[in-house]
């Protein structure tokens, strides 16, 4: 098992960085984060926060860099693959296909990291002031809430890549996913800034644990981790035996595209 | 000339009555683009909304860089207007421009008898984006008489160039960076950069640090795009502005025009 995790990690790690300068640009698009700063700033409205101008540039360089090692795009890719008749192959093999996307996924991480640094280097080098280093048991449980969050995001995904299985173009709702997740998560705005009925009712969803709470607990702020950690499980909980049984219920109806 | 100018008429025409025949077999899916442009615009709001909150108890003075909340609206209504014109129009064409390098069918295109960069840019149009370009509108029309701004015909004879202008630049930009892949082959994720720059639209220029501001409207003309239009809209610009902003369209197309000259000369096809 062991041998075949590192066989799948390896082939991907090699295949992602050929890519190198596409991923450099996907890390580029993900900017949103520092232009939604720069306006946080000048406001009124981020003084109210109370975090302080350290606290939000914190906010949003981890929100930059917990989406970084989040990102999600397994139904696209599974969707292609559908498409092109090359799931066939892979599931016939003795192997979950999903899997092979996971490994797709964190070898993509990997080849991201030189470049999340590069841009939080820069951030630090034009904005002194807000430089700090999280404890050593805070980056172990940020890490850990991102890779929670990473895998949320991966079921919920997945879920409508199984959808794929009923219809050739599922992936147009993923729309309908991304646009709560980029309201809601934090991305945009701390949820510190929500009404009161809004955070409440955001944090039913999975979508403030996706970004919100990894970020605040990279950038050292005031969070409940017990409570965060929790309800990320609980969502995988949730998602993980729904995914798999949807995806079942999908294989045993695919007939391989055109039959 | 006039003959030539009915010729690319019609053949647009074609283009465009074959290009929503085939979009419409796809029925659901525009229900979803419908769904997803509606919570688009409402998490837009949401967040635009953010702003103005926390300020709203001292003297209800609440601005966004000096906007007030309808005023911000109209910006908001723009960028949803150009975003739906994106959808329909520049991502399904300039995007397909990557797949041609790319596989080599770009050879057929410089054959036809007809200007290549007017049957990459005009070849086909997506209704996705239809929704996005009613609510935008809708949004416009909504917020102007609230923002205590009435649109006169001379008005609106200024408003729908630089609107348009608007349209022109964010064209331009988008094909500029679509040529590129002449030579880099992949730029498709070049434009996912672009259009997360262009994000900065959805809010008035003025509410960005000045270093921002500057790059906002002299690297990257974002501010033409959205917050000039709207200042127009709101008989809030000046002369001058509204000159730049027609000179901005003009040297962007311009270059855009003499770039993809520029990039034939170098292209020499898939796998040669």
């Amino acid at each position: 098992m062991l041998r075949v995790a590192r066989a799948l990690l390896v082939s991907q790690v090699a295949l992602m960085s050929e890519y190198r300068a596409e991923i450099a640009l996907w890390a580029l698009s993900g900017l949103l984060p520092f232009i939604m700063l720069a306006l946080w700033r000048q406001a009124p409205a981020g003084a109210a926060l109370g975090l302080g101008p350290e606290g939000l540039d914190r906010y949003f360089l981890s929100a930059f860099l917990v989406r970084q090692f989040s990102v999600v795009w397994v139904v696209f890719a599974f969707e292609e693959d559908a498409l092109l008749g090359r799931l066939s192959p892979h599931l016939l093999q003795p192997l979950h296909p999903l899997w092979r996307y996971v490994a797709a996924h964190l070898a993509e991480q990997l080849t991201r990291l030189p470049f999340a640094a590069a841009i939080a280097a820069l951030f630090f080098g034009l904005n002194p002031g807000a430089f700090w280093w999280p404890s050593p048991g805070r980056l172990l449980l940020a890490w850990l809430a991102t890779l929670l969050a990473f895998a949320i995001a991966f079921l919920l995904q997945s879920l409508i890549a199984a959808l794929c299985f009923w219809s050739e173009k599922a992936s147009a709702l993923e729309r309908l996913l991304f646009v709560p997740f980029l309201f809601l998560s934090g991305l945009l705005a701390p949820l510190a800034a929500f009404p009161p009925g809004v955070r409440a009712a955001a944090q039913w969803t999975p979508f403030p644990w996706l970004i919100n709470f990894p970020a605040r607990l990279l950038a050292g702020l005031p969070v409940d981790v017990a409570a965060g950690l929790a309800a990320q499980l609980a969502w995988i909980a949730l998602l993980l035996p729904a995914a798999l049984l949807l995806w079942r219920a999908g294989v045993r109806r695919y007939t391989a595209m055109g039959a | 000339m006039g003959r030539e100018l009915l010729r690319y008429g019609l053949t647009l025409r074609r283009f465009w009555g074959t290009a929503i025949a085939g979009q419409f077999e796809y029925q659901l899916n525009l229900l979803i683009e419908l769904l997803a442009a509606v919570a688009n615009l409402v998490g837009s709001l949401f967040i635009l909304s953010l702003f103005f909150a926390a300020s709203a108890d001292p003297a209800r003075s609440s601005s966004l860089g000096g906007w007030s909340w309808p005023q911000a609206l109209v910006v908001q209504g723009v960028y949803t207007l150009l975003d739906g014109v994106a959808t329909t129009w520049l991502r399904p064409n300039l995007g397909a421009i990557v797949t041609h390098v790319r596989e080599g069918t770009l050879d057929f295109v410089l054959l036809k008898p007809i200007d290549s960069q007017f049957w990459l840019s005009l070849r086909t149009l997506s209704p996705a984006g239809l929704s996005e370009l009613v609510l935008g509108l809708g949004l416009i029309v909504w917020a102007l008489p609230r923002a205590g701004a009435s649109l006169s015909p001379a008005g609106l004879a200024v408003a729908l160039p630089v609107l348009l202008a608007g349209v022109v630049t964010l064209y331009a930009l988008w094909f500029l960076l679509a040529t590129t892949s002449i030579w880099f082959v992949k730029t498709w994720n070049a434009t996912e950069v672009l259009r997360a720059a262009l994000t900065a639209g959805r809010f008035p220029i003025s509410a960005y640090p000045p270093v921002l501001r500057l790059v906002f409207t002299v690297v990257l003309p974002v501010a033409f795009l959205t917050t000039v239009p709207a200042q127009v809209l709101l008989g809030r610009a000046p002369g001058p502005l509204v000159a730049a902003a027609l000179v901005v369209a003009a040297v962007s197309f311009g270059l855009s025009r003499a770039f993809w000259r520029f990039a034939l000369g170098h292209y020499t096809s898939a796998s040669s």
